[in-house]
């Protein structure tokens, strides 16, 4: 389930008591609800699901997977040092 | 967690194979359309001409009467689009130019055209105004002339504004057989640009899923660009308008009548951002997605290279890609190279393509 | 498109399937829960991409699968009354009920409309005060806080035309019930990515360490999917229980504060009954009761069907992973996306469906090392 697209926040405002986005989806524009990322500002992209942005990308996140692919490039092998674990 | 569940239930309704009502699914160019034409319109009008089930139906005079007359290309269509005006254009421009790409994919010059009106009482006359003059721009734009028409009204509430059926006629020059039957192993798939424009552009404007583009319908008369691409390639096997159903359905018929394959390729095939923007975020694909003003052709391997120059010089043609090719693998079907590597089948649609949210 | 077209990139791909061959030196059967993952593994064809021994299966994360079938004969009926208009997600018009479906209900003459957002909803009740407006409310965890804001909204405003008809179920107790179940076969899961950028993960934790398996939250372009069942695999071979975030440009462990705080005072936890499974103890939502006055099950009083059981369909079996679709004997025959027999036909995200557009049908994958298990039914 759950298909939740990125786009960018383009314009911000409020309609109803919420905080609503117009948001760029590579050209098309959708009026989303921003209410549950408040902290949203023009130029975060946002993952959207049925009208919602749901959640804020992280950019330093999101490179993750190439730097780990390049650390690949470089040894020419696989990288060994296990991913990330959560603490618990 | 105290009872472990027991999964040995199963749980299934009981099957829908026969539907009471005609559908909307039943007029979308997929499964269930052709479904319909197979079981029910085939078999009461059944004759070879229909039976080919082309874009066109090519007629020959000759031999009545002791006439020597050239083969006639006859088509018809219905337009039945909302809203009926549009970003791009109207339902009128939409009739005029599908009437006349039904007859020139088949290699036909379109000459003639019929319109019957089907308009609901209450119906603006200011709109019926604007439908018609656009009517007679698209007329010009194509050099095809109105020759005959009717005009119809019904009670309010019983005909959605305006339908329009239309009817055209052309030549085919001799010696000229296009046919969906005709694509054989090795010939090469190419679209003359975009895809999925029209479609969008219409979705873009649908109550409940309306959303801010500048996309707009590529609805447009194809006829100069498959003059141009006939006479630079006289060996190409068929031509098609991917209308409803979109490409997928176009290439499902091919693949059936000819009793080929047919491989994409995904990275080849020509996308604008605004159309790509839109099916991911409805969930949409575009291989699905209507189009108008496009088309695709299937040419020997030989010529493809040098047809693909000439669509490109062409202002209709700019975006033009080859985007597959004619196997002998999986008769009958449509496999798509997809852009991580893996492939998969593209079937042909069931019925509507609806918007998820999964 | 940004934050797509990179997850798309053939030549990462690429060396993502190296190192993932690299890593595999033992058979593993990983479950991917979420539909939309489903959707991506069949479209991009990365079961091929994967090395030999690697089998995925695909679990129940299809909310229009799941819902029961006595949920869609109730939509059926109040989507049939004259007063109301009927909003919907594309997905849910086409699965089956005992007799028909939702667009067999609008060929008929009902007024059911399509729409993008649940807010939708609010506008056509504001355009239409004589009508009463039902959103059919489905989804995962994923689409509560859409929900939940739509009935927030409805009361904050003051609608009296306004209900929701809920099927909102929940992916922690589903996963549990398939590790608890004596047929399991899974060792590892991808965790459902949107549904953990709503919920966080934190919950997933104890059951990690429960079954003593790995949990990878992953997200839904092609490079997340061979990521998550890289890290996944890395975990199996090196005997590691837990959770990892594949995802984690799109969720945090903690989760959205701000959805949680909204879902919490909208929706309660309730037992749900799941098509293909059976009822699994607090593993849905239902409107909590400071808004039982939108409940549209309360408003209508419609009475479930119930209706017997067909043998033929074995989507429970695929729901819960123990069957592909081209074991079903009925797959691709009688039953098929313009005829379905079951829910995971009719979804595009049923698994099914799936298969059969992207049309394993013909090309079965090849057989994991590792036997399936045979089932008693």
């Amino acid at each position: 389930m759950c298909l939740g697209i990125p786009g960018k926040v383009t314009e911000t405002y409020r309609e109803h008591d919420m905080l609503m986005g117009k948001v760029d989806f590579g050209g098309v524009f959708k009026r989303v609800c921003l209410e549950h990322v408040p902290e949203s500002k023009i130029g975060d992209y946002v993952i959207v699901h049925v009208g919602f942005a749901l959640s804020r990308i992280d950019e330093g996140e999101a490179r993750q997977i190439f730097n780990f692919l390049e650390g690949m490039n470089e040894l020419g092998e696989l990288q060994l040092g296990g991913p990330d674990e959560v603490p618990r | 967690m105290s009872k472990v569940i027991d999964f040995d239930q199963l749980s299934c309704p009981v099957p829908l194979s026969n539907y009471e009502h005609v559908l909307l699914g039943h007029g979308s160019g997929g499964r269930l359309t052709a479904d319909l034409i197979q079981r029910l319109f085939l078999p009461a009008f059944g004759n070879e001409i229909l039976s080919a089930l082309e874009d066109q139906a090519t007629v020959s005079l000759s031999g009545m009467n002791g006439l020597r007359a050239p083969r006639l290309a006859f088509t018809t269509d219905s337009f039945v689009v909302r809203p009926i005006f549009f970003p791009g254009g109207d339902i009128g421009k939409l009739a005029v130019h599908g009437t006349v790409n039904d007859l020139a994919v088949g290699g036909a010059k379109p000459l003639f055209l019929s319109a019957a009106f089907i308009l609901e009482e209450g119906l603006a006359m200011v709109d019926l105004r604007r439908i018609v003059s656009s009517m007679r721009e698209a007329c010009a734009l194509a050099e095809i002339s109105l020759v005959t028409g009717d005009t119809k009204v019904v009670d309010r509430g019983k005909g959605d504004q305006i339908f329009i059926a239309t009817s055209g006629i052309g030549i085919v020059p001799d010696g000229r057989a296009l046919s969906i039957r005709a694509a054989r192993p090795g010939d090469r798939i190419l679209v003359s640009g975009t895809i999925g424009d029209h479609g969008i552009a219409i979705m873009s404007v649908r109550e409940g899923i309306e959303f801010e583009t500048v996309l707009e319908s590529d609805s447009a008369p194809l006829t100069d660009l498959t003059r141009v691409m006939l006479e630079a390639c006289p060996g190409i096997r068929c031509m098609r308008d991917p209308t409803r159903g979109g490409l997928s359905s176009a290439l499902n018929e091919l693949a059936v009548a000819s009793g080929v394959g047919v491989e994409l390729h995904e990275a080849s095939i020509p996308l604008r951002p605004e159309v790509r923007g839109a099916c991911e975020m409805l969930g949409l694909d575009p291989l699905y997605v209507a189009n108008e003003g496009k088309l695709i052709a299937v040419a020997p391997p030989a010529d493809a290279d040098r047809l693909l120059e000439v669509m490109r010089s062409h202002p209709l043609g700019r975006n033009a890609a080859i985007i597959g090719e004619v196997v002998e693998d999986h008769l009958g079907m449509v496999t798509m190279h997809s852009v991580v590597g893996g492939e998969r089948v593209v079937t042909m649609l069931a019925g509507e393509q609806l918007p998820r949210i999964c | 498109m940004k934050y797509l077209d990179e997850y798309r990139d053939p030549a990462a791909a690429n060396k993502l399937r190296q190192a993932l061959k690299t890593a595999t030196t033992r058979p593993w059967t990983i479950m991917e829960v979420c539909g939309g993952q489903t959707h991506t593994i069949v479209k991009y064809g990365i079961d091929e991409l994967l090395p030999p021994g690697i089998e995925l299966v695909h679990g129940p994360g299809c909310p229009v699968c799941v819902t029961p079938l006595e949920l869609i004969d109730k939509a059926i009926a109040i989507a049939s009354q004259p007063e109301v208009i009927f909003c919907s997600f594309g997905d849910m018009l086409r699965v089956p009920g005992s007799r028909r479906d939702l667009f067999g209900v609008k060929a008929a003459g009902g007024d059911i409309r399509i729409v993008y957002s649940p807010l939708d909803c609010l506008r056509i009740a504001e355009q239409n005060p004589a009508r009463t407006v039902v959103f059919f409310a489905v989804g995962f965890e994923t689409t509560a806080p859409a929900n939940a804001m739509a009935v927030w909204q409805a009361k904050r405003r003051g609608f009296k035309n306004f209900a929701v008809l809920v099927s909102h179920v929940l992916v922690p107790p589903a996963m549990t019930a398939i590790l608890a179940s004596p047929t399991n076969r899974v060792q590892g899961f991808l965790g459902a990515g949107h549904v953990c950028s709503v919920m966080g993960y934190e919950e997933y934790e104890p059951l990690a360490d429960r079954f003593g398996i790995p949990i990878v939250i992953t997200g839904f372009e092609p490079l997340d999917l061979l990521e998550g069942v890289y890290r996944c695999v890395r975990m199996l071979e090196e005997g590691r229980r837990g959770v990892e975030n594949q995802y984690a440009r799109a969720v945090q462990r903690q989760g959205n504060a701000a959805a949680l705080r909204l879902i919490r005072d909208v929706f309660e936890v309730t037992d749900r009954k799941w098509r293909g499974i059976g009822t699994i103890p607090q593993s849905g939502f239902r409107l909590s009761s400071a808004y039982a006055e939108f409940d549209a099950e309360r408003r209508f009083a419609v009475e479930g069907v119930q209706v017997a059981e067909s043998s033929v369909c074995i989507s429970g079996q695929i729901l819960q992973g123990l069957k592909k679709p081209h074991d079903c004997p009925v797959f691709g025959k009688s039953c098929t996306p313009e005829n379905p027999l079951g829910a995971t036909m009719v979804s595009s995200e049923g698994a099914c469906a799936a298969y059969y557009n992207y049309g394993r049908f013909r090309h079965p994958a090849p057989a994991a090392t590792g036997k399936l298990e045979k089932v008693n039914v």
